[in-house]
Parts: structure tokens; sequence; C-alpha cells
């Protein structure tokens, strides 16, 4: 493995390729929860951020943490993007992850206004990281608007159901040249694993560390997980079969030429 | 009684949605709903699904449910902190207004009841938005007695407007209107509106509110989705349990919620759950009709049909069970509440009075440091007005 496998993000490096969310725990136990996950960049709702009390989470970040604020909130291009300028004006940097949800059921991504969005938002500068449905020709679109990165689901927002769109994410993995970060969905730190051993990019990780018992044990368990995930990848993971067994010492070796 | 309004024809200016059936859906649900038909394994099954159907919370909120409570209160909870994670939401209401032109016979601001009425001025009422500001909430609640006279809707609208600079949240509970109105209290700064039905039970309805603009009906149960139409992003449902049949209405509530939701999947949908309590100046103190354990079995059956949804506890309900009550489904609580007219200033009483006795009384402080004793975290704003 090369030691300088880093996690590239608008002409960035990362060695980290956990990217830890901020939401649905207290602010406290954030700092150790970034430490523990060796996370460097974090996100963070545009909307929690924008608050005036001591519990404003940006207080609660440590310096040299790359801020990924978010667009959550959003339902429309329009929306996504004047929260994304608003998170600048905010001090939150250039980086911005596009959500755009009309459905607050399932809170799944609307991929046409993502697209339309992020087309504005790289043209005025922001390194884009759109969250998304995993599709195909969207990620095409994506990639033309100017997008960083693509961000696929694994399954539903705060679910923790893990990879149901294993296959489609794996699509992406082989057919889009931008890195592919699952977003959402990932619920223990063996799916982390399974997508990072896939050819995944980086994990985005919230829910399943926040509803944990022991939230900084939990981010240091995805830590270790996905550091396992990208090391197997990189290895070249050994085939499957469909059935039967494959002697690890071949049965006609003793063939002489 | 025979001077009595047809309370289920609209008024010649109130709006008609022609091309909605939720009402009829709901209104025909809750007539067939028969709860003492759902046994212990109806409620086994709700409680073994990912996601409820509407029999599944029929079943939940079934008197064969309440012996199960504790398991419910379970899957409630881990269901709140997938959704929501430990964040538990602060606000407050401000009362801008106690004029009302309806008679509700439950009400302690009927027009026959007689209060000391008075309504804020907008002087006053930036005065009692920069108090409440101080103590570091970011969302407000603005209400007014039902009186379009006293409270019209440009009254309304300045309140808006008002509450915009110093809140970042807005939520409106006043009398319906048409979409028009709705939006332009939008326009004005408002975010969300909540309209309680008080009843579903057209029959039950009809003693209760035996004239003004509130007894018809069909106006008021269509109003949260003429506020969508307008343009708001979220509606609050809510019947004030305990003035019908607790159990029909609260299905009712639930379906009406579920409908609507599922025609306007983009509105971010929540409940409140009030139960009929004393009210101000007449000196009862009636038991409660709903009993604590019932009141719990309704809030965990909405958390459970809808995951997705807020929840609010009221201060009508005592510190404890509203504070336990966070923990298992509610996301939204209110602190240092005042139901009078003003009164959040330090050197001002109230100028009118309230509607209801609350049960909680504590400052806003208070609520916070409570809530972050359970391991929850309080949030003032949750929310970007763009």
């Amino acid at each position: 493995m090369s030691s300088n496998d880093s996690l590239i993000l608008g002409g960035r490096a990362f060695s980290s390729r956990f990217i830890l969310g901020s939401g649905k725990y207290s602010v406290d136990l954030i700092r150790s929860a970034i430490e523990h996950a060796g996370a460097q960049i974090i996100t963070l709702a545009v909307r929690r951020a924008n608050t005036n009390t001591a519990e404003n989470i940006l207080a609660h970040i440590p310096e040299g943490i790359t801020l990924l604020p978010n667009t959550s909130g959003a339902r429309n291009a329009e929306e996504a993007v004047r929260i994304a300028r608003l998170a600048r004006e905010l001090g939150c940097g250039d980086f911005v992850k596009i959500e755009v949800i009309r459905d607050m059921k399932y809170l799944l991504p609307d991929n046409a206004e993502t697209v339309k969005a992020t087309e504005i938002l790289a043209k005025e500068g922001f390194i884009v990281m759109p969250y998304m449905y995993p599709d195909l020709n969207t990620a095409r679109d994506l990639v033309n608007a100017g997008a960083a990165t693509i961000m696929p689901l694994g399954a539903p927002i705060g679910s923790n159901k893990g990879l149901c769109t294993r296959d489609f994410i794996q699509i992406l993995v082989d057919e889009i040249d931008l890195p592919i970060i699952v977003d959402a969905g990932i619920g223990r730190p063996s799916q982390a694993c399974e997508a990072m051993e896939m050819g995944v990019a980086a994990i985005m990780a919230n829910t399943a560390i926040a509803t944990a018992r022991d939230i900084p044990a939990m981010a240091c368990a995805f830590k270790k997980a996905i550091e396992a995930g990208r090391i197997a990848y990189l290895s070249g993971l050994g085939r499957v079969l469909d059935k039967g067994a494959d002697a690890s010492s071949p049965l006609t070796g003793f063939l002489s030429n | 009684m025979l001077n009595r309004t047809d309370h289920m024809a609209y008024l010649p200016d109130m709006e008609i949605l022609k091309d909605s059936i939720i009402m009829e859906d709901v209104i025909t649900r809750m007539n067939a709903y028969e709860y003492h038909r759902y046994s212990a394994d109806d409620v086994r099954i709700a409680l073994h699904k990912d996601n409820c159907t509407p029999q599944d919370f029929a079943a939940l909120l079934s008197p064969a449910a309440l012996p199960f409570l504790e398991e419910i209160a379970r899957k409630a909870s881990a269901e709140t902190r997938k959704h929501f994670g430990n964040s538990i939401y602060l606000f407050t209401p401000l009362y801008l207004a106690n004029y009302c032109e309806n008679s509700c016979v439950y009400c302690g601001f009927s027009r026959r009841q007689k209060i000391r009425r008075a309504r804020l001025n907008t002087e006053e009422m930036e005065k009692e938005m920069q108090a409440i500001a101080q103590v570091g909430l970011e969302e407000i609640l603005l209400l007014t007695g039902e009186s379009r006279k006293m409270s019209d809707l440009q009254y309304i609208g300045e309140a808006c407007t008002i509450a915009r600079r110093y809140f970042k949240m807005v939520g409106l509970e006043v009398y319906p209107m048409n979409t028009q109105g709705y939006a332009y209290l939008r326009t004005c700064g408002a975010d969300y509106v909540t309209v309680f039905q008080e009843t579903y039970n057209s029959t039950t309805y009809e003693t209760l509110h035996p004239d003004g603009r509130k007894r018809v009906f069909p106006y008021r149960m269509n109003a949260q989705e003429r506020a969508l139409r307008g343009g708001m992003r979220g509606v609050g449902f809510g019947a004030l349990l305990g003035l019908g049949d607790f159990r029909k209405d609260a299905f009712a509530a639930g379906i009406h919620a579920w409908l609507l939701q599922r025609r306007y999947p983009q509105a971010e949908i929540s409940f409140s759950c009030p139960r009929l309590r004393p009210i101000g100046n007449d000196g009862k103190t009636d038991s409660p009709i709903l009993q604590e354990a019932e009141l719990l079995q309704v809030i965990m059956a909405y958390r459970l049909f809808m995951p997705f949804a807020g929840i609010t506890i009221s201060t009508r309900e005592r510190a404890c069970f509203r504070d336990n009550v966070t923990g298992i489904a509610a996301t939204k609580i209110s602190a240092g509440v005042s139901t009078g007219i003003g009164g959040h200033q330090e050197c001002q009483e109230d100028i009118g009075d309230g509607q209801f006795e609350i049960a909680d009384s504590r400052s806003v402080d208070e609520v916070y440091s409570a809530m972050k004793e359970r391991g929850l975290q309080p949030v003032m704003n949750d929310y970007v007005y763009v």
C-alpha cells in the first residue's frame, strides 16, 4: 500500500477517509468523536450553525478540521444555493455538501435539483459534494456540472440499514472518475468496511455513531473499519467462487513441463 | 339550538378545496375505527414492523396496547433517537391577543368568559419578543384568540415581520384562513401553522362550538392543506384530547397528518397532544378525562406511525411527565411559558388573562438544564429561512 494514499477533494489531500457527521448528539462530545474517528472533515448543518447561542456547533469543532457545511433544509436548487452562500458568509469555507430533499418521510435526495445546484455553486468556486440517489446518469451530469465527488446513499438517512444500494454504488465506483463517498445509511463498522472494499473512496457517517451507547468508541471502530476496508481494496481482494472450493495448492501442480 | 347554523356549511368568504378528499377520507376511516376489536397480537405485529400502517397505528392506539406501554416506549425511544438523535428543540409561545368571536364551551378565551381582554400593540409585541430573545430562544410561536376583527391578517402579519427580526423560526397558532392569507403570512416570515381540530367527531364538534366562524367544521379541518398550498413549510395537527372519544380523535389526527404528508411529501409534519385541563377563572379542578398512561400511549403511537414527525409536549402537563416524554417521543418542548397577554418582560405583569392553566412554569434556563441532565441536547434553532 502506498504511503501517500490520500483522498483528494477540491485539490486538497486528506489522509482520513472518514467524514464524520455532527448532528444528533451533544455538542460537547464532538471534539472527542473527531479525535477518536481521526476525522479531518466534519459535516455540519448550516441551520444548526446559524444560531447565536453557546450551543453553536461551530464553537465545538477543533481548529484544523475542514468544515463541510450541508444544505439540509433545502427543498430545491435555489434554496440549496442560498444556504451554501450563507455557509460561506458564516466562515465555513468553500466546501459544501448539497442536500436537496423534498420528501420529509424518507429524506431521499432530489437528483435533478441537486445537479442544478451543483452547477451554480461550482461556478461560484465552491468545492461541491453532492448527496444523491445512486444513478449513473445523474452521476455523469454531476461530473459535468463540476462536482468534486459523488456521494450516493447506501440506504435512507438515519436508517442504519447499510448498503441497500450496493450494486448501484458499485456501478458508480466502476464508471465515474471522481471519488465516490457513501453518504447515508451506513449503520455498522462492518458495512463501512464492506463499502471501502468495493473501492469507495470514503465514508460519511453520523447516525450510526450518534446513536451508539459510547460515541467516541464507535467513532474509533468506524475509523479502524474504514482503514481495513481501504487496505483490503488496495491489496486486491481474492475472488469469490459461486460454489465449491478451490485448493490453495493446485491439483495439477505435479505436472512437469 | 334552533338558531344554530349548519356547522358543515361554509360561509360565503370561506375557500373550499374542491379537489381535496382528505377530510372525507379521515372521517370515513375514523368512523370505521373500532378500537375494542384490536388484540394483543395486533399490537405485537405493529411492534415488530419497521413501517407502521394505519392498521398498526390503530392497534397501537387501542386499549389492547396499554399492557405494552414499556415495550412501546423502548421502540418509540429508539425511533426518536434514529430520526432526531438526542436533539430537543426549545421554543416559547407568545399570546398576542385574547379577543375571540367564538364561544367554545371548553375554552378560556371564549367570548362568554369574563376575562381581562387585551391585545399587544406593535410596540408591546416587540418588547415582549426582545425579552424572549434575550433568554436565548430562537423559535417563537405566535398565538391569538380567534377574532378576525381584533387580530386581523395585517396585525398577525406585522407580528410575524417583527418576530422575524428576533427569531429564526416563527410558528403560528391563529384562526384558520384562506390560502391567500397563509401565503401573505408566509411572506411576512411565518414558517409553520398549527391548527387544532379539537375533535374530529362533527356531531360533538357542533355541540361544543355553538357559534362563530369556528363552528364551520370542514373549513377548520382543511386549514393545514390551505396552509401548505399557501407555501408554509410545516403544519401541526392535534385534537384536544378528552373533548370527544380520545382514541378516535387521536386516530383521526394521525390519519389526517398521514394523508396530507402523502399528498404533500415536502411538508414538515408535527403533532401536539394537549388534553383537556381546567379552565382559568372558574375554579374547577376536575381530574383530566385522559390519564397520563393514555396520553403517553397516544404520543408514542404518533411516534411509531410517523417516526419523522415532530411532537410537541404541552405545558399543560407536569414537568416530570414532560421531561420523561422528551426521552421517549417528544422532540419539542416549550419553556418560560406565559399564556396571558404579555408577561415576558421582567417588570411587566400580563395585561390579559390566559387561555388555560399551565402545569410546568419553569424558565428557559430551568428547562434547558433539565434537558442537559437527561443527556439531551437542547437546540434553539435547526432552521434556515431562505
